[in-house]
């Protein structure tokens, strides 16, 4: 499943939206409406912003913050192991995948949060349900609302306080009566000419049509306008930038505009390497390490953009042991990144041991829900308690505040 | 209430009930008013399938395969997939009956199934061929072959149900999306009809699916009520015999082919009459184009994106497997629908959520390319384009969009007027 399930493939397989709010058709935003929300209700400077990173396929976390000291790990996956002299060291013990250079320099700013050991009681191996369990927060019964989606019900009905910057609204932001809204990135390159001028003709509104049709209407004259607005912000399918660098410079560009968003969506896939994982990994990590080191270094220019929290998990990390495909399956707990300039960087939570492991995976040691309320608190600033049922646990002093 | 005309409500039931009007074919079928219509095309006899030759399973590459042979096996499967979902969409265009067609697509929206898991086209041809065989008659036939149809059992993890050790992901979804609704099942009724489905596991390369008895649980089991020693059959007569069924059914059927607006419920009322005892798909269609909201022009639909690609290709005579295949299904992903590959379990999307910018774009790119693979040098003008599409009329907007265009240009941005988008 590793070509075809990408992030696009995850998203609606979770089941959380199929049939809820995306049936009933989420809202649309287009760059106009959020540049006249930014123009007559801007974003306090000092609101705090998150920025929320998934890694659809299940990142091996092992490979990605490496005990590379550690025999057990050089014994457990002895082709697919990094030595230590190749990893860069955080300390305890543990070091980055060579191809997260920028974060590291972020590491030794004191602006990368690695909370290690992050997952949920009775870790489930589905990538469906447990990218379910992840965007719901809802480990123990299925829920039909992503943890953000709830935030919207809790906090009031504005679609543009939560968007998207992807093909179709993840189930993360989706809740019961409000959802977040989407700002599709990818290759706005518009037709010239008469046919051109002909197909933006087609966005004109016409007085009397019934509610769909000028749907449609206003959706091509959407287009037009996203492509003119965004300009370089936009990227064709084979710009040189990758996916996700693509749709961060979009949040970037939103951000620094002062729109009155405060969270969004953004996502990387690829990353269910059962088979020849070395290479693959750390070319995922490399586009996650270039695209969210330029992000950074970008919003710590503008007071907006200080507010700026980027989080970064996957649905689980892989198993201890490699199979016999140069690759790992299915595991649980992994590491997950706090970014931004009000993080205080350093480890939180215990690093799972390597030896003491439940059925051949790592034991959980952080809750994500403790994240997950951290970030309603002390971005959202929102009680968490509606939103994840009441869940107490924190990961204290991770954030200024 | 205003009802559409004689002309423009046969127009609708081609929209509805097929992928729109081939050439001539509104023209000839308008003649004989909406009535005869309806007759017309829940009478018309289905084209014969020759299914496609996949050649054998490529088989998965064994723990030992190299890259090279393992991106070979990659390939083949890729091969076969392509085939598979060429062969789908070439009949969906070309077949003179339209009716079984847009029912089997239909039925692969509801018992939605995925490639991306399944990896097996040739087991995915298997329930397509199913659904365009039950998929006009009894649905409780219908619901017995899916309920242990190989590639919706891979899908929905029912290898992995076994005695002892359930898994419930099939049971669940076979009570929440292929036949009562969410809601009318409590989670134990979940646990006990998982129990009922144990048992089964697929032979990819026979491609068929096995009841393997010491893995199934001869158990008793109590379901909604009823308690015995509840099998995939029996479990199957249990759920379509409740209530709750025929109306969820009903509704499904009205969503995608009247409105995304929940059924009135005196209209759910006829709908199920006319699926009857039987539970006959085609009575229930011939009631649901017998309500007055198949004929209210306030009853619109976003036609899906494979919908209106097949409804272009059908209007313009260009046959799919004749397009550079790679652009042609890029273009549909970048709509948002390929044949084979639903998002989920719960199917596709509707209404606006197919009306985005980045749609938008990836619809004018296939229009382009399908118009340029027609013959369209005889298009001088927007009524020509009108005619040729199907459309009852254009804006003024539309009107002068189209005023300076002529021929494959023409009708490629005529394809993405919201007139033609819409099933108004």
């Amino acid at each position: 499943m590793t070509r075809k399930l990408g992030r696009r493939g995850f998203l609606l397989a979770t089941g959380v939206a199929g049939a809820g709010v995306l049936a009933l058709g989420a809202s649309r935003v287009d760059w106009s409406q959020l540049m006249t929300a930014a123009a007559q209700n801007p974003l306090s400077p000092d609101a705090g912003v998150l920025v929320v990173v998934t890694l659809y396929g299940g990142n091996d976390g092992l490979n990605t913050v490496v005990p590379a000291a550690d025999k057990a790990y050089q014994d457990a996956r002895p082709d697919l192991a990094y030595k230590p002299e190749e990893v860069l060291d955080l300390g305890e013990d543990l070091g980055l995948n060579p191809g997260m250079k920028g974060l590291k320099k972020l590491w030794d700013d004191k602006r990368l949060a690695v909370l290690r050991g992050v997952g949920y009681p009775k870790p489930d191996h589905s990538h469906f349900r447990s990218m379910a369990i992840w965007q719901t927060a809802s480990p123990q019964t299925a829920s039909q609302t992503g943890w953000l989606g709830r935030w919207l019900d809790a906090t009031g009905d504005d679609p543009l306080r939560a968007v998207s910057v992807e093909p179709v609204l993840p189930p993360l932001l989706a809740g019961q009566r409000a959802a977040g809204a989407c700002l599709p990135v990818s290759g706005l390159k518009l037709p010239t000419g008469a046919l051109g001028a002909a197909y933006q003709a087609l966005g004109q509104p016409q007085q009397g049509e019934s509610p769909l049709v000028a749907r449609a209407a206003r959706s091509v004259a959407d287009l037009h306008t996203t492509a003119a607005k965004l300009g370089g912000s936009t990227h064709d399918h084979d710009g040189g930038k990758g996916q996700l660098a693509a749709q961060l410079d979009v949040v970037a560009g939103l951000v620094e505009a002062g729109v009155p968003t405060r969270a969004y969506s953004v996502s990387l896939g690829g990353f269910d390497t059962h088979a020849d994982e070395r290479g693959t990994q750390q070319r995922l990590l490399g586009e996650l390490d270039s695209a969210l080191s330029g992000f950074v270094a970008r919003m710590r220019r503008t007071d907006r953009g200080k507010q700026v929290v980027t989080l970064v998990y996957s649905e689980f990390g892989r198993r201890v042991h490699a199979n016999a495909s140069d690759g790992t399956d299915h595991g649980t707990a992994g590491p997950v990144f706090l970014v931004g300039d009000t993080v205080r960087g350093g480890f939180y939570g215990d690093q799972p041991s390597l030896t003491d492991l439940d059925n051949g995976d790592l034991r959980v040691t952080t809750d994500f829900r403790d994240v997950y309320a951290t970030l309603l608190q002390d971005v959202l600033g929102t009680d968490p308690g509606a939103v994840l049922a009441g869940h107490q646990g924190r990961v204290d002093g991770v954030l200024a505040t | 209430m205003p009802l559409l005309d004689e002309r423009a409500a046969t127009r609708r039931l081609l929209d509805r009930l097929g992928f729109g009007p081939r050439p001539a074919e509104l023209d000839q079928l308008a003649a004989g008013g909406f009535t005869a219509a309806v007759q017309t095309v829940l009478g018309a006899t289905p084209d014969p399938v020759t299914m496609p030759d996949l050649g054998p399973d490529p088989g998965r590459p064994g723990k030992q395969a190299s890259p090279a042979e393992r991106k070979q096996a990659q390939q083949a499967l890729r091969q076969q997939e392509l085939k598979a979902g060429l062969w789908w969409l070439d009949r969906m265009v070309t077949v003179k009956a339209a009716l079984p067609e847009r029912l089997t697509w239909f039925w692969h929206g509801h018992f939605a199934t995925g490639e991306q898991k399944v990896r097996g086209p040739r087991l995915m041809l298997r329930q397509n061929q199913q659904q365009r065989q039950l998929g006009a008659g009894s649905f409780t036939a219908l619901a017995k072959s899916m309920v242990t149809d190989p590639a919706l059992l891979l899908w929905l993890d029912g290898q992995d149900n076994r005695s002892g050790s359930p898994n419930e992901n099939l049971a669940r979804e076979f009570m929440e999306l292929f036949a009562l609704g969410i809601g009318h099942y409590t989670e134990n009724d979940v646990r006990e009809a998982a129990r009922a489905l144990t048992g089964w596991t697929v032979d990819r390369a026979a491609v068929k699916a096995n009841l393997v008895a010491k893995r199934h649980d001869g158990g008793a089991k109590t379901v909604l009520g009823t308690t015995g020693p509840l099998d995939a059959n029996s479990l199957v007569d249990v759920l379509l015999g409740r209530a709750d069924s025929p109306r969820f059914i009903a509704s499904r059927l009205w969503f995608r082919l009247v409105s995304s607006d929940p059924v009135p419920a005196d209209a759910l009322n006829r709908l199920v009459a006319g699926y009857g005892p039987g539970r006959d798909v085609t009575g229930l269609l011939r009631a649901l184009v017998a309500e007055p909201a198949f004929r209210d022009p306030g009853t619109a639909l976003v036609k899906q994106p494979v919908e209106w690609a097949v409804g272009l290709m059908r209007a313009l005579d260009v046959v799919p497997s004749k397009l550079p295949s790679t652009q042609l299904l890029a273009e549909l992903r970048g709509m948002g629908q390929v044949p084979f590959e639903p998002p989920s379990v719960g199917g596709w999307p509707a209404g606006q959520s197919w009306l985005t910018t980045s749609a938008d774009l990836a619809r004018l790119h296939l229009a382009q390319l399908i118009t340029q693979h027609a013959d369209l040098a005889h298009v001088a003008n927007a009524e020509d384009a009108r005619r040729l599409l199907g459309v009852d009329a254009w804006s003024q907007r539309t009107s002068a969009a189209l005023s300076k265009l002529k021929g494959a240009a023409l009708v490629a941005v005529a394809a993405c007027a919201p007139e033609y988008v819409v099933s108004t």
